[in-house]
């Protein structure tokens, strides 16, 4: 198809785009809200466009009106899109079935749940362009073999055979750009693809997306909320807010020289001023030698673990998944009892088991959760999340409870008006913030905080970070911080603890561990995160090859 | 909420099951003669003085069909109480206690189950004296066994979310958690249960006055009477279709009550939008 209009540069030329919904807010007429406002952006062929933004922006709404599709009961209202010289959003149903699937393609964020599980790998990739009728079975299988060689996928002639299931995520997410490429699509749209993979896949996921682009001529927009990834694969970056344009350039210019004040704020997103606090003598808890297997005990998930808390510290503990360090969590809180070593708390030990400790200890452990949205019963009032460990703790009630809830919700910067709202009228970064306050509410001595940020965007993210380091000066409270995001770590913790495969491989003070020289695991994990710098995906790869022809 | 805010739909159930409820409740005002009073001819038509016409033994028909409503609604809304205290709080607590408990309640409840429920009713029946306790209580049981498989299924996803889990962190007891976690949250699979159950009950207990081991003579719910009137129908006499027609009607309009109902319930935003 692309060979045969070759005669103008532009691909895709959406102009004035503008997409809305219908929302029904009970107890008041139907409403249309606008989405996108007026958005228009060209893409020539073989380039590649990043669409920047937080969530909410409208980044996946425009990337998929360029399939003419809207989500959801999302309508496209005005504006034109221009495919390959013509608009497509006139194009009845018919035509865009001739569309999808051959001249764009899509990659979903999560190719988990992408995939049908019921069919193997290679059915489903070569599915397209037999449909289109632009292959034969052999000759799409063979296509679908040579992209997988080129995502250095394993065993590029049997891959296909497995099922979704039985390969990983970081895996399945190729598979899952091959089968866009599959079909010699013009334009393939990247949703978040790399979003939900651990940072050592993700280089590596980036780095597969990117060499085929680049050998497929592909045209691409690559949908992300993580600048530092997008300045890796794209030519030109668009940053969107709340459904408007905020700036569109080169790459180099938005990241180097942005000019509106948004972009400003999403390139420098990730600087908090922390001074690292120096080791106490006695860690207030202690955690000994544990090791910790689920289910019957074959596959140990912590081995022989050990790692100190101070008071009003912050020990990060740092690793990809898989790398046991929720599940030390869990060992410390109780939920999954160790098979072997101690927890020591205030000196003497905590039972293994969550039924044998006293409500005093559970008190003083309390936890955050990574899913702000399940971590709260969504029949419950934001009063009564908050209210009810001062009730259960404290035998607080009526008003001395009441007030004491506002001052929490004060403390965590919002207002008096939230106490009878329910958790589904809160967003993101507010329902973490209850969840914040909910801890706090027990006056506990650590707050287990497991990837508390890692589902919100970087600027919501930054502001609870903020946050949990100003509750931590005023209520002296220790933080165990898990996370596999490396700048979370470096602006807040005090001690660092790197797991790998239920070990802890580095552990000590942050400036001694992020000091090299480095192990070798370490070294992977602090070079895999993206930086806000042209060419450092291949400088990266480059240095991790040196690495492992060196071992 | 505002009356304007209920839709049509839940208008037709609710008044029709409203109907229903007050001539079950003010059976002895409402109805126009007594329950065994024998007031003219077998099988007299329509008239203005008898409504719906007169029964197999000369009976007004209506006043027949206002005790029956009371006698029916009464077992039907005892043995639901019963089915869907019983099983439900059974269900919460296997998921929640879960090991031999569980094991235990889930083989017997499938024991139970593997008996056809018409069966194993009219076996229980034949040999227990046959009075309204008896049958709420064998209705309630065989039914509990329903809504135990429900609510269990339901409170096994709820209890591994996280929220559960910060409660059980938090050092809550098992009431709690199933009270207060777990009991807001399986709401609105079991309101739309609860829907479907009643009418069974009503269903099952026609089922069994029909076979002649429900309520006995000279009581009647509706079942018994379209059994006492069924020979009728060989002359055209409609006479057991009444019993039969309020009985679907009832159905009807309890469902279209629950429907609305599990509408309400499954907003998350305490219905305010």
């Amino acid at each position: 198809m692309a060979d045969t209009k070759a005669n103008s540069g532009k691909l895709l030329d959406i102009r004035n785009l503008r997409i809305e919904a219908t929302v029904y807010p009970p107890g008041e007429a139907p409403k249309t809200i606008t989405l996108v406002h007026d958005v228009s952006l060209t893409l020539e062929k073989g380039k590649v466009l990043g669409l920047i933004g937080e969530s909410g922006a409208g980044k996946s709404t425009i990337g998929l009106s360029s399939m003419a599709y809207g989500r959801g009961g999302v309508r496209i209202t005005g504006g034109k899109v221009i495919l390959n010289g013509r608009d497509i959003l006139k194009a009845g149903a018919k035509g865009v079935r001739a569309l999808r699937g051959r001249e764009v393609c899509y990659v979903a964020q999560s190719a988990a749940a992408a995939f049908n599980p019921a069919h193997k790998l290679i059915d489903q990739v070569v599915e397209a362009a037999m449909l289109h009728g632009t292959a034969t079975r052999a000759e799409a299988e063979k296509r679908a073999v040579a992209l997988f060689k080129k995502l250095s996928l394993p065993n590029p002639e049997t891959i296909g055979e497995r099922y979704p299931h039985q390969v990983s995520g970081g895996q399945l997410q190729r598979v899952m750009t091959a089968m866009a490429l599959c079909s010699e699509p013009d334009l393939i749209v990247f949703d978040e693809p790399t979003t939900a993979l651990d940072v050592t896949t993700q280089i590596d996921v980036l780095a597969a997306i990117k060499d085929a682009i680049r050998d497929t001529h592909v045209a691409a927009l690559y949908i992300t909320h993580d600048l530092a990834v997008v300045a890796q694969v794209s030519d030109e970056i668009m940053v969107l807010r709340h459904g408007r344009l905020v700036e569109w350039g080169g790459t180099r210019q938005i990241i180097k020289e942005p000019r509106q004040e948004y972009t400003n704020a999403l390139v420098s997103v990730h600087e908090i001023e922390h001074q690292e606090q120096q080791p106490g003598t006695t860690p207030f808890l202690s955690v000994k030698n544990v090791t910790a297997a689920y289910a019957g005990g074959h596959v140990k998930v912590l081995k022989n673990v050990s790692v100190d808390i101070f008071p009003g510290q912050t020990l990060a503990v740092v690793g990809e998944s898989g790398s046991g360090k929720s599940t030390l969590a869990r060992a410390i809180t109780g939920l999954l009892p160790p098979e072997e070593g101690t927890v020591t708390f205030d000196g003497r030990p905590l039972a293994n088991r969550l039924a044998d400790r006293p409500k005093e200890d559970l008190r003083q452990l309390q936890m955050i959760y990574q899913m702000a949205d399940v971590a709260m019963n969504p029949r419950q009032t934001v009063g009564t999340i908050i209210g009810r460990p001062l009730e259960f703790y404290f035998g607080m009630k009526g008003r001395e409870r009441d007030k004491r809830v506002a001052e929490l919700l004060d403390e965590i910067e919002m207002g008096k008006g939230f106490v009878d709202r329910y958790p589904a009228e809160l967003s993101g970064g507010q329902k973490q913030r209850v969840c914040i306050a909910r801890s706090l509410a027990a006056k506990p001595k650590l707050i287990i905080c497991d990837e508390v940020t890692s589902a919100l965007d970087p600027l919501v993210a930054n502001g609870i970070l903020k946050l949990l380091l100003n509750l931590q000066q005023v209520e002296k409270v220790a933080y165990l911080f898990i996370t596999h995001d490396l700048a979370t770590v470096k602006s807040i913790a005090d001690s660092i603890a790197v797991m790998y495969r239920g070990e802890v491989v580095r552990y000590g003070p942050k400036s001694k561990v992020l000091t090299p020289p480095f192990d070798a695991y370490t070294d992977l994990l602090l070079s895999s995160v993206p930086e806000m710098e042209i060419g450092w995906l291949e400088k990266a790869i480059k240095g991790r090859r040196m690495e492992s022809a060196g071992n | 909420m505002t009356l304007r805010q209920i839709p049509f739909t839940a208008w037709v159930g609710l008044i029709l099951t409203g109907a229903f409820a007050f001539c079950a409740i003010f059976a002895p005002w409402v109805a126009p003669h007594g329950n065994g009073e024998i007031v003219g001819d077998v099988w007299e038509p329509m008239s203005a003085a008898h409504w719906l016409g007169t029964d197999n033994l000369g009976r007004d028909l209506i006043s027949r069909m206002i005790y029956g409503a009371r006698i029916t609604m009464e077992i039907a809304v005892a043995a639901t109480a019963l089915s869907f205290s019983l099983g439900s709080i059974l269900g919460f607590s296997a998921a929640v206690f879960g090991g031999w408990f569980d094991t235990l309640m889930s083989r017997f409840v499938d024991l139970l189950m593997s008996i056809p429920t018409l069966i194993f009713g009219l076996v229980v029946l034949s040999v227990l004296p046959t009075n309204a306790l008896t049958l709420i209580l064998v209705m309630g049981i065989l039914d509990s066994t329903r809504v135990y498989r429900l609510s269990r299924a339901v409170a096994v996803d709820i209890n591994v979310m996280d929220f559960v889990e910060a409660a059980k962190l938090r050092g809550e007891g098992k009431a709690w958690i199933i009270f207060r976690e777990i009991l807001p949250n399986a709401l609105s699979p079991l309101v739309a249960e609860l829907g479907v159950r009643f009418i069974f009950a009503v269903l099952f207990l026609s089922a069994l006055s029909f076979l002649g081991l429900g309520v006995q003579p000279p009581d009647s719910d509706w079942g018994g009477m379209v059994k006492e009137n069924k020979d009728g129908i060989v002359f055209g006499i409609p006479a057991a279709l009444i019993p039969a027609a309020a009985i679907a009607v009832l159905a009807i309009s309890v469902n279209l009550v629950a429907d609305w109902v599990l509408n309400r319930t499954t907003s998350l935003k305490g219905g305010r939008g």
